[in-house]
């Protein structure tokens, strides 16, 4: 049983934080990380800063432009992990981020480092799983969990495939539009939730990410999905409290407990 | 050398063998499927292809002439150089030429509003313009940097009713103009085409591309028979490369030797240039696998241009295909040896060409210079008018 599954089997629902690996400088991501967890974040997603992020808004981009001048490589972001395994064993780390840089360290070496490193999952966002077979046999060789996106424009036949081929659990994109997009109706999610849910047949875990700012949308979300996400709302806080570092760990740190607080037990 | 079916790509994964396909975002996945359906089903249609071709030639000025500028071939050697005139278009370039398929496909899939990204300005200057006949709502992104040195352009947009939205983020060129409008796509999807200006993108974008221009390479030769003559070699710009794919497929089964020149900036050496297929290599960027310009970790890197529009760190799937299998040579042209060629086309034959034209008509009159009594067609891709401000700029003319 890997460390995914297993959040998943004992929460109610999973408590998904994402940062930029590196933003504003990869001291405080690893301090963050250690903070999230005291706090009740239950699994991390870390960013792999990319230079063309085209599915983030301005809040995340400027997050990666900050990690991208601090000139955070894929392998700084490897050791970092293993630096954070070193306190802690149990949290689930997936590396979340586009595909250049991976194809440019190679689907092998990539995928034996993150697990060596301790990672336990994979999110590339830009790749579709029609595009993931040849990184899918290294990440399994390796027993890394590769997630897949489903969003609102996700076809039937397509959300059905998406449930099968991803592993640990499914990330669904709440709104059609960028990270740091506004949600506007849960009523619609919802529906869409359970029909992934009656489709899979592997009975994976579905989270839902995308637009979600407030500890009230995180507990109406947290109602009928086994997770929720947070990214832009969190990378937000840096961008704004970053030349005082102590503020900004005490409010992302106030604004995880509010959250979690908040989310159906 | 093996022998392939040029015709016969992509596959239906979108693939070029190892490069093209569809590395998007999940969003996405859903309208580019309705794109390849509504194109595949327009693309048999014979009323589309009438009402197209209507346009083409009454709207456009198709078919363009071929020119064969006899002056400069005599004084650079034996060999014929001819200039297929897509300058002469409507809006001054070959971009017109897509994006006028790409508006009617949009028009029958009952989008209402349509964006794009450009680079020189040409490929914005050419969508408002189809959006403005076809009463279509039209936003362009385009780099700051870009809009400083095109504001012609940018003016012509803004006068054809277009919305031009300058993009800051990145290196604030063609490649992030792409990133904000793919970001604009994914928000509307419902009721918005992206018209991707060259066959990059993911497919099926850079078929469309290539089949909405090979009216280029098709009309040409029509056009050499006609003159009894056959062209020996064939020299087209590659930025992302739609005009030289435009000109380039429909020969691609035929005994001809066929040029790609890029953009070699300050020289291929000094890091500071835009030819990935000369110094990149393999991997993805804006939804397709393809040579591309990175570091060292996969970041992409900033590219150098005197022309905006060979100014990207990308090229078109199907170009590093045709260069992998040695289809296609591709080469590359300084800065400093396109102004010359500019100068050169403009002063003895009165013809002022776009700054991105000048690197293949740069690589060509080499090439006359070197070869002996061989036909060479240039694809005269652009018109210079753009450039003046550059231009003027360098040369320090004074009114």
């Amino acid at each position: 049983m890997n460390r995914i599954n297993n959040v998943f089997k004992e929460q109610k629902s999973v408590f998904i934080t994402y940062l930029v690996c590196g933003d504003p400088d990869i001291n405080s991501t690893l301090k963050m990380m250690h903070s999230m967890v005291e706090n009740g974040v239950d699994l991390i997603e870390l960013g792999i800063p990319f230079t063309d992020p085209i599915a983030d808004g301005p809040v995340i981009q400027r997050g990666i432009e900050r990690a991208l001048k601090n000139r955070v490589s894929l392998i700084d972001i490897l050791n970092l992990v293993s630096k954070f395994r070193e306190k802690n064993k149990t949290t689930p780390i997936v590396l979340m981020g586009y595909m250049n840089p991976i194809e440019n360290m190679g689907y092998k070496k990539f995928s034996s480092q993150a697990k060596s490193k301790g990672v336990d999952g994979l999110l590339i966002v830009d790749l579709p799983p029609e595009e993931a077979g040849s990184i899918n046999q290294e990440l399994s060789k390796n027993k890394l969990c590769q997630i897949f996106l489903a969003s609102p424009t996700t076809e039937d036949k397509r959300l059905k495939a998406i449930a099968r081929y991803s592993s640990g659990y499914l990330y669904y994109v709440s709104l059609k539009g960028i990270t740091g997009s506004s949600l506007i109706n849960y009523q619609p999610i919802k529906k869409r939730i359970n029909k992934i849910k009656k489709l899979s047949k592997n009975k994976i875990p579905v989270t839902v990410g995308f637009g979600i700012k407030t500890p009230e949308a995180a507990r109406k979300i947290s109602m009928f999905s086994d997770g929720i996400i947070i990214g832009s709302s969190i990378v937000e806080l840096i961008d704004k409290n970053r030349k005082n570092k102590a503020l900004m760990h005490k409010k992302i740190n106030n604004f995880v407990k509010s959250v979690k607080s908040s989310l159906v037990k | 050398m093996k022998k392939i079916n040029y015709k016969s790509f992509p596959d239906k994964n979108g693939r070029f063998e190892e490069f093209g396909g569809k590395y998007v975002s999940e969003t996405l996945m859903y309208p580019l499927s309705e794109l390849e359906k509504a194109y595949k089903k327009i693309a048999k249609s014979v009323s589309f292809k009438k009402e197209l071709n209507n346009e083409l030639c009454n709207y456009v000025g198709r078919p363009t002439p071929i020119y064969h500028a006899s002056r400069i071939s005599k004084e650079l050697g034996s060999c014929n150089i001819f200039l297929k005139r897509e300058d002469l278009n409507h809006t001054g370039a070959h971009k017109i030429n897509n994006a006028m398929g790409q508006a009617m496909l949009a028009k029958a899939m009952g989008k209402t509003r349509i964006i794009a990204e450009t680079g020189a300005g040409q490929h914005g200057v050419a969508t408002a313009t189809a959006c403005a006949r076809y009463n279509l709502k039209c936003v362009v992104y385009m780099g700051s940097e870009d809009i400083q040195r095109q504001k012609v352009n940018v003016y012509r947009m803004k006068l054809l009713g277009a919305e031009v939205i300058s993009v800051e983020s990145g290196s604030k060129t063609l490649k992030d103009a792409l990133n904000e409008a793919l970001r604009d796509w994914v928000t509307n999807v419902d009721d918005t085409h992206y018209i991707i200006g060259s066959v990059a993108g993911p497919h099926p974008y850079p078929m469309i591309v290539r089949d909405f221009q090979s009216v280029i390479g098709h009309e040409s030769k029509i056009q050499m028979k006609k003159i009894n003559k056959k062209a020996d070699i064939l020299v087209a710009c590659v930025g992302g490369g739609s005009n030289a794919i435009g000109l380039f497929h429909p020969y691609l089964n035929e005994a001809v030797d066929i040029y790609g020149v890029e953009a070699g900036g300050f020289g291929l050496n000094t890091g500071k240039h835009a030819a990935p297929l000369n110094k990149g290599k393999p991997g993805i960027l804006h939804g397709n696998r393809t040579y591309i310009m990175e570091d060292q970790n996969g970041q992409i890197q900033s590219t150098h241009s005197i022309s905006a529009g060979l100014d990207y760190p990308g090229v078109g799937p199907e170009h590093s295909w045709l260069k992998d299998n040695k289809r296609v040579k591709y080469v590359s042209v300084t800065d400093n040896d396109a102004l010359k060629a500019f100068y050169y086309l403009t002063e003895k034959e009165g013809i002022i060409p776009a700054l991105e034209t000048a690197h293949a008509l740069a690589y060509a009159f080499k090439l006359a210079k070197t070869k002996k009594n061989k036909n060479i067609l240039i694809n005269l891709s652009g018109r210079g008018d753009k450039d003046i401000d550059t231009i003027i700029s360098l040369k320090r003319i004074k009114v």
